[in-house]
C-alpha cells in the first residue's frame, strides 16, 4: 500500500494536498486540467520535490526522507530519459548497476529485458539512431531489470502517435501485470485511463482525490473533471 | 594566489601612495586592455561564426592553430609579429614597392594588434564552443521553420553570444591587463607603461614590496571589477541538450553569407598564420645548421617542458571537475560568479609577484629552486583554470539540467555519475579545456624564469637564454620547437575530446 | 615523475657533497648558462679548490640584488657575483657584504677603489649598428639625424639604465634636451637586452643600445663582420661588473680564494669569448682576435656608485618627460 498521509507539496507559489492510499499492485492513472498538479503530485512520490508537510508510506516504511534513487520506484519522465553517449545494452544495464560494471548473470538480465521489449539486435546502438518508440522501450526496458515495486511515468508516451502509444501503454500494463509493480501513470488523455488503469486520482483545485474505479468514474465525471473533459 | 600577494604585502615596508605616473600608468594599462579585449571579442565573432557553420579545407588544422598564438613566449611572439607588420616587415615591404609609406605599428595601434593576435584566437575558439554547444535540433528546428538570418541571430546566436561573450572578454581583459613586453614594445616607448611595468620599477629600482604589492593588489581590484560586470551580464538560459545528432546546417547558404564568411575566415588565418609563418620561416635555418651542444639543450629543455605541461595539465583537470560541478550547482547568478571570479583573478596578477610571495612562502622551509619544475607545474595549472571552468561551466550546466533528475532516479551518484555521465559528456570541452592548459604551460615564461637554475631550465626559457647570448639562430630553432610542440599537444588533447562529436 | 625524481636527486647530492666544502656563488643567468662563462669557471675553480662551486643563477643583476635582499643574512650565497656600479650602493647598504681582500693591476680604464666589491670584467655601452651605414659622431647628431634607434627600459633593464646614466654622465643638466631631442629617434623602448637586440636584428631599427663589444662576438662567433658599434666623441659609459663576499658566509676563506681565482688568468681568460666584456685583468695572452678591431672610446664615462643612486630617479623622470610626450 502507497499511502499519502496529510501530505502538501508546495511548488512555486502553488500547493496540493493530497490524502490518500493506493493499493499495492494497481494500476492508476492520474488526471485533472492542466496545471492543477498532476507532475507535481508525481514528482514528490518520486522524490524529487520535498513534501513540505505529512508522510509517503510504502508497504509501512516512511519514504519521506529518502533520496529519489533509494526508493523502490522507477520513474519515466516526458522527455529525456535516455543517455545519448550511452548504447541500448548501457541505458538498459544502468537499472541494475549505474556503475555498468555487469556480471555475467547481469548481463543476461539486461539482454532477456532488450529482447522483452522488442528491441534483440540493436543492443549497441545509440538513442540518435532509435526510433521514438523505440526509445520509449529502451527506457520501459531498464524499468524492467529495475524491479522496482512502483512505476511512475510522467506522460512519457505523449509525443507517439495514437497507435504507437497504445502499444506502449499495453506493454507497460503487461510488464506490470508479469511483475506485480504498482504503476501511478500521469495522463491529459482518458483514453489512456481507460486503456490501463483500474483506478483513477483526480488532481483538481489544489486537491489530489483518493482514487476510485476508473469506468464509473469517467462515465459520470464530478463537476471539476467534467470542466476539464468538456 | 591572495595568499601568495598577503605574503608579499607582509614582507613590504610602509610604502607611498600612488603618484600622477602611476595613475597614468592605470588609464592606459585599463584603456588598452578594453580596447584588446573588446577588439578580440567583437572580431572573434564573425570568425567563429564562419568557422561553426562552414566545412572547408585546412579547417581541423585552423582551429588547432587557434592554440597556438596565446602560448608564444612573448618575445618570439613580438618578433613573428613584427616580420609581418613591422617598420620593414612584408607588408610594409609591400606598401613601399607600391610607393606607399610603410606601416606605423608602434603605439597604440601595435599593442592592440599584439594583443588581438594573442587573444582574438582564443576568443574564436571560446564563442565557436559557444556555437556548437547549441544542439543540432534547434538548428533543424530553425531550418523546418525557414528562419532567416535576422531571426537566426536573434533566436539562437544573440542569446548564446549573451552567455558566452562576457566571459570571453573578462577572461582577454584580464590576460592584456597584466601585459607588459608586448604593451611596452608596441607601445613605442614609456608612453606605454603599463602597471605590471611599474610593479618591475618598484621591485626592482626600489626594491618597493609594499609599492609592488599595492600595485599588483590593482591588477586584482580592476580585473575583479571587469570580470564581475562582465560576468553579470552573462545571463541567459542554456539551450538544453539534444540527442548527440550529427550537426548539420541549414542557414547561411545565401551568396552573400557564404562570401562574407570566407572573407572574414581568410582574413583572420592569414592574421594568424602569417606571423606563425614567420615564425617558422626564421626557424628552419636555424633547425638545420643547430650545433649538436644547442640541440642537446633545447631536447633537454623541452623534455623538462613536456614534463611541466603533462602534469599541469593533470593537476589542473583534477582541481577543475569537482569545482566546476560546485559552480554549476549554485544559481546563475549567485555564488558561481564568485567562484568563478577567483579562478580569474590568477590571471591578473603578475608573474613577479607570484614568484616572489612564493619565494617568501617557500624560503624559510626548502629550497625553491628545488622546487623548481614542480612549483611552475602548480602555477600554470592555477592559470589555466580560468580558462578551464569559462569553458566547462555552462555545459555542465546542462548536463545537471537535463540529466540530472534521471541520474537520482537511477541512483547514479559521486564517482560513477561522473564516470558514467559527466565525463563521456564533457569529454569535448575536457578535451579543449587540457589543450589549453598543456599549451598554456608549454609557453609560460613567468614564474620559471625566477626559479629555474640551468638544469631546469623550460624551452621558452631557455629559447630567451638562446636570444640573450646572440644565439638568435638556435633561438629561432628552440622557438619554433616550441611552437611544434604546444599546436601538438593542443590538437592531440582538443582532438581526443573530440573523437565522436562535431567540430 | 621526472621531477620528483629530480628532488629525490638535489636530496641525495646535498648529502652526498656533505664531505667537500661547498662554495655558493649566486650570479646572473646568463653567466650560469651553457654558453655563458659558467661551466668553463666552475671546472677550473675546482680543478684547485678541494670544493665544490654551485653557482646559482637569479635572473639578472637587479634581480639578483633582489633575492639577497629577500633572503636576508639566511641566505645560501657566498659570494655574489654580477651586480654593477649602478647597483652597489644599494648593495652596500643592506649591510650583507663584507670587504673583500682583493688586489690585482687591473685593465680598466679607471681606477678601481672600491673596498667591498672587486671587478671582473667591463664594457662600454654603444648604439650597433650595420657596418655599411653611416654613424652619428655622437648624441646631438643622433638627434638630429632621422636614424631610428631600439633602446632598453631603465625600469626593468641594466643597459637601458646605462644609457640613462651615460646620458647624465655626458651632459648633466643638459640632459634633458638631449633626450627631447633623441625622443623621435626612439623607435621603441623594450622590456630587456634581448627584444631590443631582436628587433635590431629584423632590421626594424637602424642602431640599437647594446656594448662595443657585441660586434666582437658575431665576428668571432659568426664570423661576421657586419655589425659596428658607433663610437661617440662625448665619451661612452662604462658598465663594471662586480663581485662580493657575503658577511654571513660559512666558508669565508673558501670565499676569498674564489675573488682571488676571480682576478687570476684562469677566470679572465674564459671572460672575452663567453660573457663578451672585457676582462678586468688582461689574461697573459692578451685579448682573443677580433678585439683589437673594436672601437675604443676616447673617453670613459662612469658616475661613482653613490653618484649614480644620488642621480638615478631624477634622471628617470627627466627621461619619462621627455620621451612620453
Amino acid at each position: 500500500m502507497l499511502k499519502l498521509e496529510g501530505c502538501e507539496l508546495q511548488n512555486g507559489g502553488f500547493s496540493l494536498a493530497a490524502d490518500l492510499q493506493i493499493e499495492a499492485g494497481q494500476r492508476v492513472a492520474v488526471i485533472g486540467p492542466s496545471g492543477a498538479g498532476k507532475t507535481t503530485l508525481i514528482e514528490a512520490i518520486a522524490g524529487f520535490l520535498p513534501i513540505s508537510r505529512g508522510r509517503l508510506i510504502w508497504r509501512d516504511q516512511d519514504l519521506t526522507a529518502m533520496a529519489p534513487g533509494r526508493r523502490p520506484m522507477a520513474m519515466l519522465f516526458q522527455d529525456s530519459n535516455l543517455f545519448p553517449h550511452l548504447s541500448v545494452a548501457q541505458n538498459v544495464g544502468l537499472g541494475i548497476r549505474p556503475n555498468l560494471r555487469l556480471n555475467a548473470t547481469e548481463q543476461a538480465k539486461v539482454q532477456a529485458a532488450i529482447d522483452r521489449v522488442g528491441l534483440k539486435g540493436l543492443e549497441d546502438r545509440k538513442p540518435a539512431a532509435l526510433s521514438g518508440g523505440q526509445q520509449s522501450r529502451v527506457a520501459l526496458g531498464r524499468v524492467l531489470v529495475q524491479g522496482r515495486d512502483v512505476l511512475l511515468l510522467d506522460e512519457p508516451f505523449a509525443a507517439l502517435g495514437p497507435a504507437l502509444k497504445a502499444e506502449m501503454l499495453d506493454l507497460v500494463a503487461a510488464l506490470a501485470a508479469e511483475s506485480g509493480a504498482t504503476v501511478l501513470m500521469v495522463s491529459h488523455d482518458p483514453a489512456d485511463a481507460r486503456r490501463i488503469a483500474d483506478q483513477v486520482v483526480l488532481v483538481a483545485e489544489g486537491l489530489a482525490h483518493p482514487p476510485v474505479a476508473t469506468g464509473p468514474l469517467l462515465d459520470n465525471p464530478p463537476p471539476a473533471l467534467k470542466a476539464y473533459l468538456g | 594566489m591572495i595568499g601568495v600577494l598577503f605574503a608579499v604585502a607582509l614582507r613590504a615596508d610602509p610604502g607611498a601612495g600612488l603618484g600622477p605616473a602611476d595613475w597614468s600608468a592605470i588609464r592606459f594599462t585599463v584603456w588598452q586592455a578594453i580596447l584588446s579585449a573588446s577588439c578580440s571579442v567583437l572580431l572573434a565573432i564573425p570568425v567563429a561564426r564562419g568557422i561553426a557553420r562552414r566545412r572547408f579545407w585546412g579547417r581541423r588544422v585552423l582551429i588547432a592553430l587557434m592554440g597556438a598564438p596565446f602560448i608564444l613566449p612573448v618575445i618570439v611572439a613580438i618578433l613573428g609579429i613584427l616580420v609581418v607588420f613591422g617598420r620593414s616587415g612584408w607588408i610594409s615591404d609591400l606598401l613601399v614597392l607600391m610607393g606607399q609609406e610603410p606601416l606605423r605599428i608602434y603605439g597604440l595601434q601595435g599593442v592592440v594588434l599584439a594583443h588581438v593576435f594573442f587573444n582574438l584566437p582564443l576568443a574564436t575558439r571560446l564563442i565557436l564552443q559557444g556555437w556548437q554547444e547549441i544542439p543540432a535540433e534547434r538548428f533543424r528546428l530553425a531550418a523546418q521553420l525557414n528562419v532567416d538570418g535576422p531571426s537566426m541571430w536573434r533566436l539562437l546566436e544573440w542569446p548564446m553570444l549573451r552567455q558566452v561573450v562576457p566571459g570571453a572578454f573578462a577572461v582577454i581583459f584580464a590576460i592584456c591587463l597584466s601585459s607588459f613586453a608586448v604593451a611596452l614594445t608596441l607601445g613605442g616607448g614609456p608612453r606605454a607603461t603599463t602597471i605590471e611595468l611599474a610593479i618591475y620599477e618598484a621591485f626592482r629600482l626600489e626594491f618597493d614590496l609594499g609599492r609592488a604589492a599595492l600595485l599588483s593588489g590593482l591588477q586584482l581590484v580592476l580585473t575583479g571589477l571587469a570580470a564581475f560586470v562582465a560576468l553579470r551580464m552573462a545571463i541567459g538560459e542554456g539551450f538544453g541538450s539534444g540527442l548527440d545528432r550529427p550537426l548539420r546546417r541549414w542557414d547561411g547558404q545565401a551568396a552573400v553569407a557564404r562570401g562574407l564568411d570566407v572573407v572574414w575566415i581568410t582574413a583572420a588565418g592569414l592574421f594568424l598564420v602569417l606571423p606563425l609563418a614567420a615564425i617558422v620561416l626564421s626557424g628552419i635555418p636555424g633547425l638545420l645548421s643547430l650545433s649538436a651542444r644547442s640541440a642537446d639543450l633545447l631536447v633537454r629543455a623541452a623534455g623538462n617542458s613536456l614534463v611541466i605541461s603533462a602534469t599541469s595539465t593533470l593537476l589542473m583537470l583534477v582541481l577543475v571537475v569537482p569545482m566546476t560541478v560546485a559552480i554549476a550547482l549554485r544559481p546563475l547568478n549567485g555564488g558561481g560568479v564568485l567562484a568563478e571570479l577567483a579562478g580569474l583573478l590568477g590571471l591578473a596578477v603578475s608573474p613577479l609577484v607570484i614568484g616572489t610571495g612564493l619565494f617568501i612562502v617557500l624560503f624559510p622551509f626548502v629550497d625553491p629552486f628545488a622546487l623548481a619544475l614542480p612549483v611552475t607545474a602548480l602555477v600554470n595549472a592555477l592559470m589555466a583554470l580560468p580558462f578551464a571552468l569559462r569553458i566547462l561551466v555552462p555545459r555542465v550546466r546542462d548536463i545537471l539540467a537535463r540529466y540530472g533528475r534521471l541520474a537520482l532516479s537511477l541512483d547514479l551518484q559521486g564517482w560513477t555519475f561522473m564516470r558514467v555521465v559527466l565525463l563521456p559528456r564533457l569529454r569535448p570541452q575536457l578535451g579543449f579545456a587540457a589543450g589549453l592548459a598543456a599549451a598554456l604551460s608549454m609557453g609560460d615564461l613567468g614564474v620559471i624564469a625566477l626559479f629555474s637554475d640551468s638544469e631546469t631550465a623550460t624551452l621558452p626559457l631557455q629559447v630567451y637564454r638562446l636570444m640573450g647570448a646572440y644565439r638568435t639562430d638556435a633561438a629561432a630553432a628552440g622557438a619554433l620547437l616550441l611552437l611544434c610542440l604546444s599546436v601538438g599537444m593542443f590538437y592531440v588533447l582538443d582532438r581526443g575530446g573530440r573523437r565522436h562529436a562535431e567540430t | 615523475m621526472k621531477h620528483l625524481v629530480f628532488a629525490a636527486g638535489m636530496l641525495g647530492a646535498t648529502t652526498a657533497f656533505a664531505e667537500t666544502p661547498e662554495l655558493i656563488v649566486y650570479t646572473y643567468d646568463s653567466f650560469v648558462s651553457d654558453w655563458g662563462p659558467g661551466p668553463a669557471v666552475e671546472k677550473a675553480f675546482e680543478a684547485t679548490c678541494g670544493c665544490d662551486l654551485k653557482l646559482v643563477g637569479a635572473g639578472d643583476g637587479a634581480a639578483l640584488l633582489a633575492r639577497l635582499k629577500l633572503e636576508g643574512e639566511r641566505s645560501d650565497a657566498d659570494v655574489v657575483l654580477g651586480l654593477d656600479t649602478n647597483l652597489t650602493a644599494a648593495a652596500k647598504a643592506t649591510g650583507l657584504f663584507a670587504d673583500h681582500s682583493v688586489s690585482a693591476d687591473y685593465a680598466l680604464p679607471i681606477a678601481w677603489e672600491d673596498a667591498t666589491f672587486a671587478p671582473y670584467d667591463w664594457g662600454y655601452f654603444a648604439f650597433v649598428h650595420n657596418a655599411d651605414a653611416t654613424a652619428p659622431k655622437n648624441f646631438v647628431e643622433l638627434a638630429a639625424s632621422d636614424l631610428k634607434i631600439v633602446i632598453q627600459d631603465p625600469r626593468s633593464s641594466t643597459p637601458g639604465l646605462g644609457l640613462l646614466m651615460w646620458v647624465k654622465a655626458a651632459y648633466g643638466d643638459k640632459a634633458p634636451e638631449i633626450w627631447e631631442g633623441l625622443s623621435d629617434n626612439v623607435l621603441t623602448v623594450t622590456k630587456g637586452w634581448s627584444e631590443a637586440y631582436g628587433l635590431f636584428l629584423e632590421g626594424e631599427a637602424d642602431m640599437v643600445l647594446s656594448y662595443t663589444t657585441s660586434p666582437a662576438y658575431h665576428l668571432i662567433a659568426e664570423e661576421d663582420a657586419s655589425k659596428a658599434a658607433a663610437a661617440f666623441d662625448e665619451g661612452h659609459y662604462m658598465q663594471v661588473e662586480v663581485a662580493g663576499k657575503l658577511a654571513a658566509s660559512d666558508q669565508p676563506e673558501l670565499a676569498d680564494q674564489f675573488l682571488a681565482f676571480m682576478v687570476s688568468d684562469a677566470f679572465q681568460s674564459i671572460i672575452p669569448t663567453t660573457n663578451w666584456m672585457y676582462p678586468a685583468v688582461t689574461p697573459a695572452e692578451g685579448l682573443p682576435e677580433g678585439f683589437d678591431t673594436l672601437v675604443t672610446p676616447e673617453k670613459s664615462l662612469l658616475l661613482s656608485a653613490d653618484e649614480a643612486a644620488a642621480l638615478r630617479d631624477a634622471a628617470l623622470d627627466e627621461w619619462l618627460t621627455a620621451l612620453s610626450r
